[in-house]
């Protein structure tokens, strides 16, 4: 049995003063194993982050469902940690009460929220940084916070939405190798959505490319690089071929939406 | 390039903001002066800023103004609390659930409009002219603006950061506590701050009428005896205890949310 089983999910949204519904899903099946890291790459509004809602629960698919472990999906829950492209980290408390926000509602003890929450800041490299405000911290570092303590709660699937999207080049290329080297070494199902292709290889063990609106998966590719991977992988010839595949693909539905957009 | 100290946005250094600021305090006080002593008012209308000082020390000395002052003092913190501790727990309440939004913002909206003032005497009919109608009047004027404004900031919470809480396992009560209150905080003891001080505008209004007792009962007796040193004098102490406690909220709210970008 599949870990993460995506059946049949649609998304219609109604139309606005009398034009047609808007349909942003077509009819959407995925079946995720344990601890497989699926990236899902699509260009731009072809419904790939109302997908990753939908399982996290803040979104209703207007048809179809969502089963984690057999269960059906019916609202967010602790078992589904997400991170967001923007910064959801909550103003007024610092990095470890960021963390802990979610360990609390677990019903941790004080002393367990912070030394679970200090191992994650040690994990994602902000040691040191435990009584800084969000405000005090660079984007790249807002990002981790977020990502440690979208870990901390030991979720059964982590969900990312374009997260290093608002970060410049630099730091994405080192969050990538952050988030890698953490599931490597942890192991977690990961449903990773972006629209960049070296982020969507470098990281995936399968990539599932999604057509322009309507969404739909147009295909879904294994990515048979070893582990652990290092940066210069991108530099490989089998990384090159999978890129050359990959951009073919995407530029299609990039037309596509382009011309949706006009 | 040197650029003129008037580009737009250009910042201030700190020291030349508090010279300029206090620059127009002394402009003030010498046109004053100039107006009075220069023989260009007659006393009658205008007392002198020396005149004005006497009268003080006179009110304090002769009169138990300090008495006055703590009167009036009570009446706007006293009519505030009661206002706050309505209005802030049902803003929130409005803020948070659609339902009680629909439900009371309507009627509030309207009874927002209606000034406190014109309450007055209806007020004195209902309750005398004792503390409650005075402090129904502070109540009346600040409950209103109170609730709307704690409705708009909460109702305004990032849905993001909301979002990710219940990804963290929250739930619809938590969301309230521990996401919109800690949230909203700062800007509701910012309100506080704002609304307080039209609650000092309220107060002397219901002073100047059916009072013994009070600032705004001061002015009124001492126009009777056409005495515009002690008039001077009471709405200066006004301004000065409003400029004090604003000062003092600020420094509070800096000090209870040090998180808050205050851009």
């Amino acid at each position: 049995m599949s870990k993460l089983a995506i059946r049949g999910v649609t998304r219609v949204f109604p139309g606005v003063r009398g034009r047609a519904p808007v349909k942003a899903l077509e009819p959407i099946d995925l079946d995720v194993a344990d601890n497989d890291f699926i990236c899902i790459l699509g260009p731009s509004g072809c419904g790939k982050s109302t997908l990753l809602r939908i399982v996290a629960g803040l979104a209703e698919p207007s048809a179809g469902e969502v089963r984690l472990d057999g269960r059906a999906i019916s609202g967010p829950g602790p078992d589904r940690g997400m991170v967001f492209q923007s910064y959801t980290l909550f103003p007024w408390l610092t990095v470890r009460g960021n963390i802990c926000f979610g360990l609390n509602e677990k019903g941790l003890s004080k002393a367990e929220q912070r030394a679970r929450a200090d191992e994650f800041i040690g994990r994602v490299g902000l040691t040191g940084f435990e009584d800084h405000f969000p405000r005090q911290l660079s984007g790249g570092m807002q990002q981790r916070t977020a990502l440690a303590r979208a870990l901390a709660t030991d979720p059964e699937l982590l969900l990312l939405d374009e997260p290093f999207g608002a970060l410049d080049n630099q730091t994405r290329a080192l969050m990538q190798e952050l988030l890698l080297g953490i599931w490597e070494a942890h192991r977690k199902t990961v449903l990773f959505v972006t629209h960049d292709i070296d982020e969507a290889i470098f990281l995936a063990t399968r990539v599932v490319v999604m057509s322009a609106r309507p969404g739909r998966i147009k295909c879904d590719i294994p990515i048979a690089l070893d582990h652990p991977r290092r940066y210069t992988v991108k530099t490989t010839p089998e990384f090159a071929a999978y890129k050359a595949r990959l951009t073919d693909e995407i530029r299609d539905e990039a037309i596509r939406a382009i011309a949706l957009e006009a | 390039m040197k650029r003129s100290p008037f580009t737009p946005l250009r910042p201030l250094s700190p020291g030349v903001r508090v010279a300029l600021g206090i620059a127009f305090f002394v402009a003030f006080v010498a046109l004053w002066a100039q107006a009075t002593y220069g023989g260009w008012v007659r006393p009658l209308f205008l007392a002198s800023p020396g005149s004005a000082v006497v009268a003080g020390v006179t009110l304090f000395t002769e009169y138990g103004f300090a008495f006055d002052i703590a009167v009036t003092i009570w009446r706007v913190v006293g009519g505030f609390i009661v206002a706050a501790v309505i209005a802030v727990p049902l803003g929130i309440a409005m803020g948070a659930f659609k339902p009680v939004e629909a439900f009371f913002e309507p009627f509030i909206s309207f009874a927002r409009y209606l000034p406190a003032s014109a309450f007055i005497p209806l007020l004195i009919l209902w309750a005398g002219i004792g503390e409650t109608q005075k402090l129904a009047v502070i109540f009346i004027g600040s409950f209103f603006q109170l609730v709307l404004m704690v409705a708009v900031i909460v109702g305004a919470t990032r849905i993001d950061l909301v979002e990710a809480a219940y990804t963290l396992g929250a739930r619809p009560s938590g969301i309230v506590r521990r996401v919109m209150l800690p949230n909203a905080a700062p800007q509701i003891a910012e309100t506080l701050r704002l609304v307080l001080g039209w609650a000092w505008t309220y107060v002397i209004v219901a002073e100047l009428i059916g009072a013994q007792t009070g600032i705004g009962h001061m002015i009124m007796d001492s126009q009777r005896l056409l005495d515009t040193g002690q008039m001077i004098f009471g709405i200066v102490t006004i301004g000065v205890i409003g400029l004090v406690t604003d000062l003092l909220f600020k420094e509070a709210n800096r000090r209870l949310f040090p998180w808050f970008q205050a851009s």
